[in-house]
């Protein structure tokens, strides 16, 4: 527990617009943090037309506790521009938060940058006091399946 | 002076029908004296999206588990929860959340284990008051904290231990989760995340009744009638009979334990908390496939 609370401040191994986020969560109070969680779900962006009852092709995120989809694009550009599309039912907004979280942060990264993402990355925005760490389990879920889903799209072009 | 009870007739019918309200008699009530109305979900920020006007959020983890060893918070903690709601010992809780009330029930059955006299459940829970479209805020209410007097909490009537599991073996015992994780095909509730049990099956000679069966499609409880037809007819249980339920971490058999002990007016029913996740890690205990 110790060792991860000392984790738990650091940023600077962090892509910039998540050490940014993670600041901000460590600057607010516990009560406030579950505010900007609320306002990171109630951003997160809908899922563009071309997902639309594509559900059952996107992957589901079984660490979570409420039904999430998730999509992973890269684009074949020299970066290897990362998007991502995630569907989380307004019924559980920490779910959503999550996704807000991690679409805010890694959203428009390249490939590289997003594989750069340390695993705990979700314990470093203080929010395993605020909602109990047994909750976390879902937004670390999220983030090894994006970086999977990365890895494989990235490794598979370089075979062709 | 004690908050009347609804007597909405559907309630009317039940063994403890003061342990139940409807929306619309919470609507009238809301705001009365001696009244605290509790929202308790499996979201901890569902309640930050819109509550019962008046409503204060209680967290099952964060405000009823102790965050150390896996138990419940202890009398002087439970004082404080209590407490800075500004709820006293007589003071008349309403309880409602979401799953179809899974977690208000818990939170009756936590509060029940301090002994805690009036507490009632909000038939149909957050789900029912959201689609009859009433009132939801925003606006998080600053009680005047009171003195909740600590208590020591009760774990022999209503709850049981996996030893009294063990010395129940032969007895009736309800296993209130899906059938896949009764059949031991599934070691989680399905689409929920993997809590790690190393054994899949159930508790022999539990007798499978998934608690969703006691409601209805609007997450209100089933009719005294239709129940009865279930656990008594159906399963061949007695209000005599001496009871244990459970399910993965205590939840849903909470839901269960609520309606065999105040609708149905079962004497002894306990709710095995430590449920399969405790059963299906322990070494040498029974299963059955």
């Amino acid at each position: 527990m110790a060792t991860q609370f000392t984790a738990s401040t650091r940023t600077d191994d962090l892509p910039e617009a998540m050490a940014e986020l993670a600041g901000e969560f460590h600057a607010l109070e516990q009560k406030d943090r579950l505010q900007l969680l609320l306002e990171l779900a109630n951003d997160l962006p809908d899922l563009p037309e071309r997902y639309d009852g594509r559900l059952g092709e996107m992957e589901k995120v079984d660490e979570c506790q409420s039904p999430v989809f998730l999509a992973v694009e890269v684009d074949p550009d020299p970066e290897r521009t990362v998007h991502l599309f995630i569907s989380a039912a307004p019924e559980a907004p920490t779910t959503r938060g999550f996704a807000g979280i991690l679409h805010e942060s890694l959203d428009g990264l390249s490939a590289e940058e997003v594989l750069g993402v340390p695993d705990e990355a979700p314990y470093r925005f203080g929010l395993a006091e605020a909602v109990s760490p047994l909750r976390m389990r879902g937004m670390v879920g999220m983030l090894g399946r994006i970086k999977r889903q990365v890895r494989a799209r990235t490794t598979l072009d370089e075979r062709q | 002076m004690t908050t009347q009870t609804d007597p909405q007739s559907k309630l009317a019918a039940y063994s403890n029908p003061e342990r139940l309200v409807s929306t619309q008699w919470l609507a009238e009530h809301l705001g009365a004296d001696n009244l605290v109305v509790l929202e308790s979900n499996e979201d901890v920020l569902l309640y930050d999206t819109g509550h019962i006007p008046g409503a204060l959020k209680l967290d099952w983890h964060l405000d009823l588990n102790d965050q150390l060893s896996r138990d419940y918070v202890d009398g002087e903690r439970f004082a404080q929860v209590m407490g800075e709601r500004g709820i006293g010992r007589d003071t008349t809780v309403v309880i409602y959340g979401d799953k179809s009330n899974w977690w208000a029930t818990y939170a009756m059955w936590v509060m029940s284990l301090f002994g805690h006299e009036d507490v009632r459940i909000l038939d149909g829970g957050r789900a029912k008051w959201v689609a009859e479209g009433r009132d939801l805020t925003t606006d998080v209410p600053t009680d005047t904290p009171v003195d909740y007097p600590v208590i020591e909490r009760d774990d022999r009537t209503i709850r049981a231990f996996k030893q009294d599991v063990l010395e129940h073996l032969g007895q009736p015992m309800v296993d209130v989760r899906s059938p896949g994780e009764f059949s031991g095909e599934l070691l989680s509730i399905p689409d929920y995340p993997q809590e790690g049990a190393m054994r899949g099956g159930h508790i022999p000679g539990a007798k499978s009744v998934p608690w969703g069966r006691a409601a209805n499609e609007d997450g209100t409880f089933k009719s005294r009638e239709e129940l009865e037809e279930i656990y008594l007819g159906e399963q061949g249980l007695q209000p005599s009979d001496d009871v244990v339920a459970y399910c993965r971490i205590g939840e849903r058999s909470s839901h269960t334990w609520f309606v065999l002990t105040h609708l149905l007016g079962f004497e002894r029913v306990r709710n095995y908390d430590g449920s399969w996740t405790e059963w299906g890690n322990s070494v040498g205990v029974p299963v059955e496939r």
